[in-house]
């Protein structure tokens, strides 16, 4: 059993909430206790039907407007998978929250009213799930009991969302028709569209192919942490240098030449250790340390690749950003920390080239700044080289966050296009 | 061009998540510390930090906020796990906070420690001058939770602002703090209480026996089975029985509550949470029962 992390965007009106709350409910994941809980909250407020937002809208003040204010992580598992459901509110004020729950989403379900068609907030999500680069995207149609399960409006919704999408250079796509109310394939065919020859969104949450999504080709082990046993009780260990972190991308084998960076200096790895023991190879996204044949001078921040295959060692970076923050802006001259992979930089905004309209995709070259939600291309000067891939190519070594020097706070998103 | 098809078993990929976020705190914080109560979540959070930096010792201590209302076998548990890791174990207690004046024990038939807990953990973190604090809190325990960040930040009072948490991305955690304020880390986020079961099983890990199948003197109270002891007013509606239980969640004796059950290995164990209907929390928490924002409001406060 693997996991697949999905995120889901759209608003309460496109029936998003039933469709999580019947997905969790079909699958067991959701029990009697909270579903008591919900009924009762429902019954208090006077609503006439259980209100299934309520199992996901769990702060207080979301309950009290009758909103979701932020992303809400659920689980539930089929005998063939476990799946993590990263819900995002769809609100464009709320772009941030999507810009997060995508980051590490495997696959994206985008609802649509079958009534109203595609809207300016399908495009807008349609359009932030391939800047993310979520690898698979559905397209739920969903109300299709209220178009009398009419195919043909099935077919003008894929045809247009599907000319759309060749602008984005969206990933894979599927369309599935659904009434998330009536459970018409959510989890098993519909009898009510014998049209319709694809899976139910269930069946192919559970068997579309992700493993290959992982980049297994560019090898790229940030180094996390040095492991030195100083004070090991077995003296085997006296000497034991080892190199702990995730590996973002390839696969490493005992024997393999590799590259250190900054040094640029070459040698080969003696063994891949876990606490269970040595293992044979290590790819994304396991957890291992490294022990290499011999002594460089290694430390956190630093990257381990292969020869023939390096990522930029960049200090120019040109990426899109996302900015989170209401308390300031991003434009020129703007000073951040810059977190990425295990590294930690200054950075300095020398360019902000334009805005993006995230309904229209319109680039505005005029804007000076950047707000709360807004997204944009920029250029960035960075204090120390970063060992760097362009986001589309890998996601763990093409992003990165920005973090306010005085609050604190993680205030940006970005997403790498160009490195020098 | 790929000979094999490189999936990775849910366990293997939590297992591998859980172990950066450890690792992420190891380095880039002065002073982490792990609660460890020897309840089975912060038990599998023990094995990941063993498994995160061996061959080396866990590089930081371990702290308990000890209510004084324990059962002895999850002391007894405790204190031989710690032993046998040697690791240091803080332990930070409610009494001493009660003694001190810092809080006041409550009166009454449903008089508890819980929430005396919060003062007591906080002053723990500012003594000891934590600035990182590893939690066994699930996302799937409760719907306040769902909502909290791997990395969650707790101001100078240690308090949580849903509304105001820093945006995670990625694998990136933000770790930077003024001096006095905290981050708390929950490296178990995306578990759920399946996958801890399924993990200590695969692992062979052992846990407390109050989690297998026993006999012991209970009462019912709100639909809960409650344990008989010294710490707890039970009312003459309230009368005492044996009955086989097994517990579900350890927590403070006087607010968690038995199950019954006959599940005496971790394999029967792993078939009942399969098919049980009601949440961990709901069947064996008073303290959660109290308001329909019960956890929020305690984590706000500075609770776990």
């Amino acid at each position: 059993m693997d996991i697949l992390r999905f995120a889901t965007a759209g608003s309460v009106d496109d029936g998003k909430s039933t469709l999580i709350g019947r997905l969790l409910f079909d699958s067991k994941a959701i029990f009697e206790d909270q579903l008591e809980a919900v009924e009762r909250t429902s019954r208090d407020r006077g609503t006439e039907y259980t209100d299934l937002s309520l199992l996901t809208d769990g702060l207080r003040a979301e309950r009290e407007q009758g909103i979701t204010i932020d992303v809400a992580y659920r689980y539930f598992a089929t005998p063939r998978r476990k799946f993590i459901i990263a819900d995002t509110p769809g609100h464009i004020q709320y772009t941030r929250n999507m810009v997060t729950g995508a980051s590490t989403a495997d696959l994206a379900i985008i609802l649509i009213d079958a009534r109203k068609g595609v809207l300016e907030q399908s495009r807008r999500h349609a359009f932030l799930t391939t800047l993310l680069r979520v690898p698979h995207l559905v397209l739920a149609v969903n109300k299709m009991d209220l178009v009398d399960y009419s195919q043909e409006r099935f077919e003008e919704i894929r045809e247009e969302f599907t000319s759309f999408a060749s602008k984005l250079n969206a990933p894979d796509l599927t369309f599935i028709p659904i009434s998330a109310l009536h459970g018409d394939n959510v989890v098993s065919r519909s009898e009510n569209m014998p049209w319709y020859n694809g899976s139910s969104l269930l069946h192919h949450l559970e068997n579309v192919h992700i493993a290959s999504d992982r980049n297994l080709v560019d090898v790229r082990f940030p180094v996390q942490y040095v492991i030195r046993p100083q004070r090991a009780t077995d003296p085997a260990f006296h000497d034991y240098r080892g190199y702990a972190g995730q590996v973002a991308g390839g696969v490493l084998k005992p024997g393999d030449e590799v590259t250190h960076l900054p040094s640029g200096l070459s040698t080969r790895i003696a063994s891949i250790d876990t606490f269970d023991g040595p293992v044979d190879e290590a790819f994304p996204p396991m957890s291992v340390t490294l022990r290499l044949e011999d002594d460089i001078d290694i430390s956190r921040g630093d990257m381990i690749c292969r020869p023939n295959n390096q990522p930029q060692a960049a200090q120019e970076l040109e990426a899109m950003v996302c900015w989170m923050t209401d308390a300031s802006k991003l434009g020129p001259r703007t000073k951040l920390t810059i977190k990425h992979t295990t590294r930690t930089a200054r950075a300095l905004v020398r360019d902000l080239h334009y805005r993006l309209d995230v309904n229209t995709l319109h680039r505005d070259e005029s804007a000076q700044t950047l707000g709360l939600n807004e997204i944009g291309r920029v250029s960035l000067r960075v204090t120390q080289p970063l060992f760097v891939d362009d986001y589309a190519r890998n996601r763990l070594t093409g992003g990165f966050i920005l973090v306010d020097e005085v609050t604190n706070n993680t205030v940006g998103a970005g997403m790498i296009v160009e490195a020098r | 061009m790929l000979q094999r098809d490189y999936t990775t078993s849910q366990l293997d990929v939590l297992e591998a998540e859980a172990i950066h976020i450890m690792r992420e705190v190891a380095a880039e914080f002065e002073r982490p510390c792990l609660l460890f109560s020897g309840g089975k979540d912060s038990i599998v959070m023990l094995r990941i930090a063993e498994k995160a930096f061996w061959p080396a010792p866990i590089p930081f201590p371990l702290m308990h906020v000890d209510t004084g209302h324990n059962f002895p076998e999850v002391i007894e548990f405790r204190d031989r796990r710690v032993a046998e890791l040697g690791a240091r174990l803080i332990v930070a207690s409610v009494q001493d906070s009660i003694d001190a004046g810092r809080v006041v024990e409550e009166t009454g038939r449903r008089a508890s420690r819980n929430r005396l807990q919060t003062t007591t953990l906080l002053d723990a973190i500012e003594d000891n001058e934590f600035d990182a604090v590893f939690g066994g809190a699930r996302r799937d325990e409760e719907k306040a939770r769902a909502k909290e960040r791997v990395f969650s930040f707790r101001d100078e009072f240690g308090q949580w602002d849903p509304k105001n948490q820093r945006p995670e991305l990625w694998n990136l955690y933000n770790a930077r703090l003024r001096k006095g304020e905290n981050i708390r880390v929950f490296p178990l986020s995306n578990w759920t209480e399946l996958d801890i079961w399924d993990y200590i099983r695969r692992e062979g890990i052992e846990i407390p026996s109050i989690y297998f199948a026993h006999t012991r003197k209970v009462f019912e109270r709100d639909g809960m089975l409650l344990a008989d002891n010294p710490w707890i007013t039970r009312g003459e509606d309230e009368p005492v029985y044996e009955a086989v239980v097994r517990y579900r969640t350890v927590g403070d004796a006087t607010c968690t509550g038995a199950v019954e059950s006959a599940a005496a290995t971790v394999e029967q164990i792993i078939e009942e949470i399969a098919a049980t209907r009601i949440t961990e929390r709901g069947a064996t928490r008073a303290d959660d029962r109290a308001s329909e924002a019960a956890m929020e409001d305690r984590k706000r406060e500075g609770y776990f």
